[in-house]
Formats: structure tokens, C-alpha cells, sequence
């Protein structure tokens, strides 16, 4: 473990980013906490609870596959994969940390995505003890420490001073590469902001939500509820909690026609969407009741199934705080577990 | 804060739910926390006692919900309106999107929403409660020891700084005492960004729009957007599309329904409300209808029931387009 004072942050993340993209949480325009490139004058901001998590850098919302051009009868298909950038992300959460894992389930188990793990080997991912949890966090309840946070290097940042704590070979690399701005420091000198975390977690307003009820072979029980009417009621039918939730991995895929060739791409779908998962017989979702049981179901029920028990979700509270109407995970799972 | 209490509004839904007169009663639904209420059809007095509330946060728009709710039942849903919210509902009407008789109004004077975006500029993360006193907004944290004190105005959202009428134009029965149309200040924004450089103006629409998502959500809750099938979620319409190809795509998606809501937009400012991504889309909306105003006489869609909109309208006095074109270039 390792350690320098805050003030030299700026000088390591330029050292970083002499030799990778570098990319921080910092506040856009609207004040709101967004993982930004780095370039000189950058500033890392106090609240790192972004607005997206990092998915998009391993899984970006469109990208091209392949391409497909014809001529004099003959079908040519083009391997349009490019060579990642090596990059670095800073200030990952560890419910944003754990995400990564849970699409590393869906993208690197066989058949396995080489778009999502190109990126994946190219990127070193540092993340950040959270200092200021929301009222809409709930990650414990998965059983998530953020007071530790993983990945290839964990970082606490307490008073002035920020410590890294590499967990990896890579990790190891890259604190070498910082070395001329760091001391080393003792493990125990970080024991005190995690004791101070851990008891943060307990007073956070949903810290008690349980995951009782819910999880592999529950599906039975949970389908037909009647509570799921009453639920879905006000749901729009946006993609808002798809699409700001680390953890959701749906895409579409789809032929764009550039007039002499076709270009396939896909992009992030919602299971919101009336036409998700279409089907040459149709829609097997055609109301708004079961679009929205779909989601909840699969995070809480079919991916456990599926994961040996590793639930979908990471209580990152984004859908909570973005939701349009305020529906969300937690209150389909009060309504339905074991909450009281 | 609001003036009308919650209790009045409950007493008033459970006799007419109790008598008959009505089947259920949509309104707005506590939930966890303080400020995150959930648009939500009541159909007993305890669940109204239970889980009704109206407070600074019932920004919700619920006209959008009767085209759904009120198809296939029989007897009538009471719907509490604020001022804004019946601009919708009277829209709605004129396009007939749901029968009239299905729907009881109860209109509620409004003094104005806070934006919990704002609040939370000013407490940041982590607000465990919120009391609602007679001048200021007290929100406790789980950071700070004594809870932080904010005048309302100070997080009124911006439609509500902007009012355009504490009026309402529809109702069955009216709690309070009405209010008037206001002179506001709505266009201030849309003529800042019409005395830019076309350069400058692109570059500003470039920033605010290349954040969206795609989630869809302005539409989903846009009162005037009520197509059985949009065109963006259809197959077959060939311009479907889930997220936007490149940065031109992402213009597309906003400009087409822009120009798809044009005469019927009552800028309710739902659409604003509810952008994860805090894009001011609103201020689309308020160009078409500033331009309206000047180019066929000032216009406010969902004034009354069966208005007919200058744009699918025709008499003399239009203006000839190239005028438009004219007052563009000038």
C-alpha cells in the first residue's frame, strides 16, 4: 500500500495518462458527477456517484460489429473490430466494481463477446471507497463492502491523503509507475475509514432491505403475483432504469443500410421497449405488467438462477434516484420479499 | 409550500369515492424517502390515510394517465389537476383521447414545485427527511448535525419560476380560491439562444442533446405524445431506431418530436422534469410556441376544449412562409 497527498492528484493522473486514456468522475455543466476523459485542467470532483457507471466504456450504448458489402454477387463481410486503447478508470464504486463482474458473467462465459473482452483486457479499473453514500444506496444488501472496493487497485481517500492499495499484477504495474509520487504506508492506516464506513452503511435509510424471498427457484412463487399490476401501474414504459443500471446488458442488433453495403451494429435495448426481443411470431411481452415484472424478475430471480445465486442487481440507487415516477427495485422488492 | 393541505384533498376524494360519485382517485403516492412520490390510482379512503400525499414534490402530471385509465370501465375516476396539469387535460380532450364523462376534476391551486435536482446542489447526497415549514424547506442529512433551511424559491423548478398561470381551465370542483394567468418570463431563455450565432446555437444544442440516452422517457411522459405506436418504436416505420447512430441521429430523435408536438405542446415542462440527463428540452418546445405567437397571434394550446391550433389551421392573416424565412435571415 502506498500514499500521497491530495494535492498531488493531478500530477498522477497525468503520469497515468502518459501512457493511457485516462478517465475520472467530474462535474459536467449541470453540476453532475460524469466519468470524464482526462486532459490538463480536468478536476476530479467530491461526489463520485455518477450519473451512469463505467459500462458504456466496456459496452458501449452503439457499436458496429461488422460489415457486409456486396458485389457482382458475392456477399464480402468486413471484420470491423479495432484494437482497444489501453485506458484506466478512476473512482469506480464498488457496486460498480461488482457490475463489472456481473457482465463479465453475461459477456465472457462462452460464446464468448470479444468486443466486451478486447476492452476488458485493455482496461485497469481503480476504484474508490465511497466517502458519502446516498440515501439511495443499498449495496450491502448484495452484500457489497464499499469500504472495499477492489479491483485492481483500491483507494481511500481520508483527510488529505489518498492511499492505493494494489489487488493485482496490473495494479502493481501501474503504482510503480506513480512511484515518484508515493510513500508507502501501512494497511492499518486505512482500518479506521472502513470501520467508519461500515457503520455509515447501517444508518443509510435502506440499509435493512433484505433479499429474502427472492433468488434462484423463486420464480414460481413470484410470477403470477398479483402485486405486479399494482406495481407497473404508473411504469411509462421508458428505458431510463435500463439504461442508467450497471448491471443491464440487453442489446439489439441491427443492419443499417449505407446504400452499396450494410453496416451491423447493436445497441443497448430495454426490456421497457414494446419491441424487445420481437420475434418473427411476435411480442412474448405484450403488456406493461410484464415488461416490468420482466426486469425485476430477471435481475432478482432468473440471473441468481442462472449465476449460482449472484443476484443482478448492485444497489448502486441509480434507477432510484432517475426513475421518472419513482418506482423502482426497492419497492418491488419490499412489496414482494421478505421486507417488512 | 403548498397552501391547500393533504387532509382537504383526502377528505374531498374519500366522499366521493365513499359516495359513489367516483370509482377510484388517481393522485400522487409517498415513497421512500420524502420526495420520490409515484403517480398512483386509489381505490379505498385507507389507502388514501395510508399513502396519498401532496406536498412540494407532486411535480407529476397526471392528465397523461387517464387515456389508459379510463378505457374499458365503467363509471367515473376523480383526477386531481394542478393549474398546468389541466392544459394537458383540456389538450387531451380536444384530440379525444379519452372520454370527458370518465373523468371527475378537482382542481388544486398550486403555489409552485421544488426541484429535488437543486435541492440536492445545495445539501448534496444523502438526505434522510424533509419538513415542509411556512417559508423554507428543512432537510435533514445524514452528514450534517442540524438540518439545512432553504427558502423555496431558491429550489423551485424551473417551470414554476416561469409560471404561466395559476389558473385552472378545466375543472368539476374547485379547492381554494383560483388563480390568474401570469406575465412570465418563459421566452427569456429562447430569446438568449435565438441572439446566437448559428455556429454558437448549434454548439449549444451539440452539448446539451449528445448526452441523451435515448431512454425515451420525455416522451413516455409527454402529455401530448399519445400515439399507440410511435413511429421511433415501429419496425416497420424505417426510422426506428433505439439509440441514435452517430451525433446527427441524436438531433433527429428530439427535432421530430419537436415538431411532432408544435401547437399541441402546453409546455406543462414534463419533459424537462424528467431527463435523466438534465437536458433543458423544454426550451424546443417554448421556441415552437414563441414562434406561434408571433406568427399567428398568441396561442396557448389546451385553453379551452376543440381549439383549433394555427398550425392545421388556415385564415387570411397567416403569414406567408417566406416571412418566416425573412425574419430568420434578418
Amino acid at each position: 500500500m502506498v500514499k500521497f497527498s491530495c494535492e498531488k492528484i493531478d500530477l498522477v493522473f497525468a503520469e497515468i495518462a502518459k501512457t493511457a486514456a485516462l478517465y475520472i468522475p467530474s462535474n459536467d455543466k449541470n453540476n453532475k458527477a460524469v466519468f470524464t476523459k482526462w486532459q490538463k485542467g480536468t478536476k476530479l470532483c467530491d461526489s463520485h456517484n455518477t450519473q451512469i457507471g463505467p459500462k458504456d466504456l466496456f459496452f458501449p450504448q452503439t457499436e458496429d460489429l461488422m460489415a457486409f458489402k456486396a458485389s457482382n454477387k458475392k456477399i464480402e463481410i468486413i471484420d470491423t473490430r479495432k484494437e482497444s486503447e489501453d485506458f484506466v478508470i478512476f473512482g469506480v464504486r464498488a457496486c460498480d466494481v461488482k457490475s463489472l463482474e456481473i457482465l463479465d458473467r453475461v459477456f465472457l462465459s462462452e460464446p464468448r463477446d470479444s468486443y466486451y473482452a478486447m476492452r476488458r483486457e485493455h482496461g485497469i479499473i481503480i476504484s474508490l471507497a465511497c466517502t458519502r453514500p446516498s440515501e439511495a444506496c443499498f449495496c450491502t444488501t448484495f452484500g457489497i463492502a464499499p469500504s472495499e472496493p477492489g479491483a485492481d487497485i483500491s483507494v481511500w481517500k481520508i483527510n488529505n491523503e489518498f492511499f492505493w492499495q494494489a489487488n493485482t499484477k496490473r495494479g502493481e504495474e501501474l503504482l510503480l509507475k506513480i512511484e515518484h509520487f508515493t510513500t508507502p504506508a501501512e494497511p492499518s492506516e486505512v482500518e479506521g475509514e472502513k470501520q467508519r464506513i461500515s457503520v455509515l452503511m447501517k444508518r443509510l435509510p435502506l440499509a435493512n432491505l433484505s433479499t429474502n424471498g427472492f433468488g434462484k427457484g423463486k420464480t414460481n412463487e413470484l410470477f403470477e403475483r398479483e402485486e405486479w399490476a399494482k406495481l407497473s401501474e404508473a411504469c411509462l414504459g421508458c428505458g431510463t432504469c435500463t439504461f442508467v443500471c450497471p448491471t443491464c446488458q440487453c442489446y439489439d442488433i441491427k443492419d443499417f443500410n449505407t446504400g452499396n453495403g450494410v453496416i451491423r451494429y447493436r445497441c443497448w435495448d430495454s426490456c421497457m421497449y414494446s419491441d424487445f426481443t420481437k420475434m418473427a411470431h411476435g411480442n412474448n411481452r405484450n403488456t406493461r405488467k410484464e415488461r416490468f415484472r420482466q426486469r425485476f424478475m430477471h435481475k432478482l430471480v432468473y440471473f441468481p438462477e442462472n449465476n449460482n445465486g449472484l443476484f443482478g442487481c448492485v444497489g448502486c440507487g441509480r434507477c432510484i434516484s432517475k426513475c421518472p415516477v419513482s418506482m423502482n427495485i426497492v419497492k418491488v422488492m419490499k412489496k414482494l420479499g421478505g421486507n417488512v | 409550500m403548498q397552501k391547500i393541505s393533504r387532509d382537504k384533498l383526502i377528505k374531498k376524494a374519500s366522499n366521493l369515492l365513499n359516495s359513489g360519485i367516483v370509482r377510484c382517485v388517481l393522485g400522487w403516492k409517498r415513497g421512500e424517502f420524502d420526495y420520490d412520490i409515484t403517480p398512483n390510482v386509489f381505490t379505498t379512503e385507507k389507502e388514501l390515510i395510508d399513502d396519498f400525499v401532496w406536498n412540494d414534490f407532486c411535480g407529476a402530471n397526471l392528465s397523461k394517465y387517464l387515456v389508459s385509465k379510463t378505457q374499458g370501465v365503467d363509471g367515473k375516476i376523480l383526477v386531481f389537476l394542478k393549474p398546468c396539469d389541466t392544459y394537458s387535460f383540456n389538450q387531451l380532450l380536444t384530440e379525444h383521447r379519452f372520454d370527458r364523462e370518465r373523468a371527475y376534476v378537482i382542481a388544486v391551486p398550486c403555489e409552485g414545485m421544488a426541484d429535488i435536482n437543486k435541492i440536492k446542489q445545495i445539501t448534496n447526497e444523502g438526505i434522510s427527511s424533509i419538513e415542509f415549514n411556512e417559508d423554507t424547506l428543512s432537510i435533514s442529512t445524514l452528514y450534517n448535525e442540524e438540518p439545512i433551511k432553504i427558502a423555496y424559491d431558491r429550489v423551485l423548478s424551473e417551470r414554476c419560476l416561469n409560471c404561466k398561470s395559476k389558473k385552472h381551465v378545466v375543472y368539476d370542483e374547485l379547492l381554494g380560491d383560483d388563480g390568474e394567468i401570469l406575465e412570465s418570463n418563459r421566452f427569456d431563455e429562447v430569446e438568449k439562444i435565438e441572439k446566437m450565432s448559428s455556429e454558437e446555437r448549434f454548439e449549444f444544442w451539440q452539448g446539451e442533446l449528445s448526452r441523451c440516452i435515448r431512454c425515451n422517457a420525455c416522451r413516455d411522459v409527454c402529455p401530448a405524445c399519445t400515439c399507440e405506436k410511435c413511429v421511433f418504436d415501429n419496425p416497420e416505420s424505417g426510422v426506428e431506431n433505439k439509440a441514435s447512430a452517430n451525433s446527427f441521429e441524436e438531433k433527429l430523435f428530439h427535432i421530430i418530436r419537436a415538431y411532432h408536438v408544435a401547437g399541441r405542446c402546453t409546455d406543462c415542462g414534463e419533459c424537462s422534469r424528467v431527463c435523466p440527463q438534465n437536458i433543458p428540452l423544454h426550451l424546443l418546445n417554448r421556441k415552437f410556441i414563441k414562434d406561434i405567437n408571433e406568427f399567428y397571434g398568441e396561442f396557448q394550446a389546451g385553453e379551452k376544449i376543440g381549439m383549433r391550433s394555427p398550425l392545421i389551421d388556415y385564415t387570411t392573416d397567416d403569414i406567408e412562409p417566406n416571412e418566416a424565412v425573412n425574419r430568420r435571415d434578418s
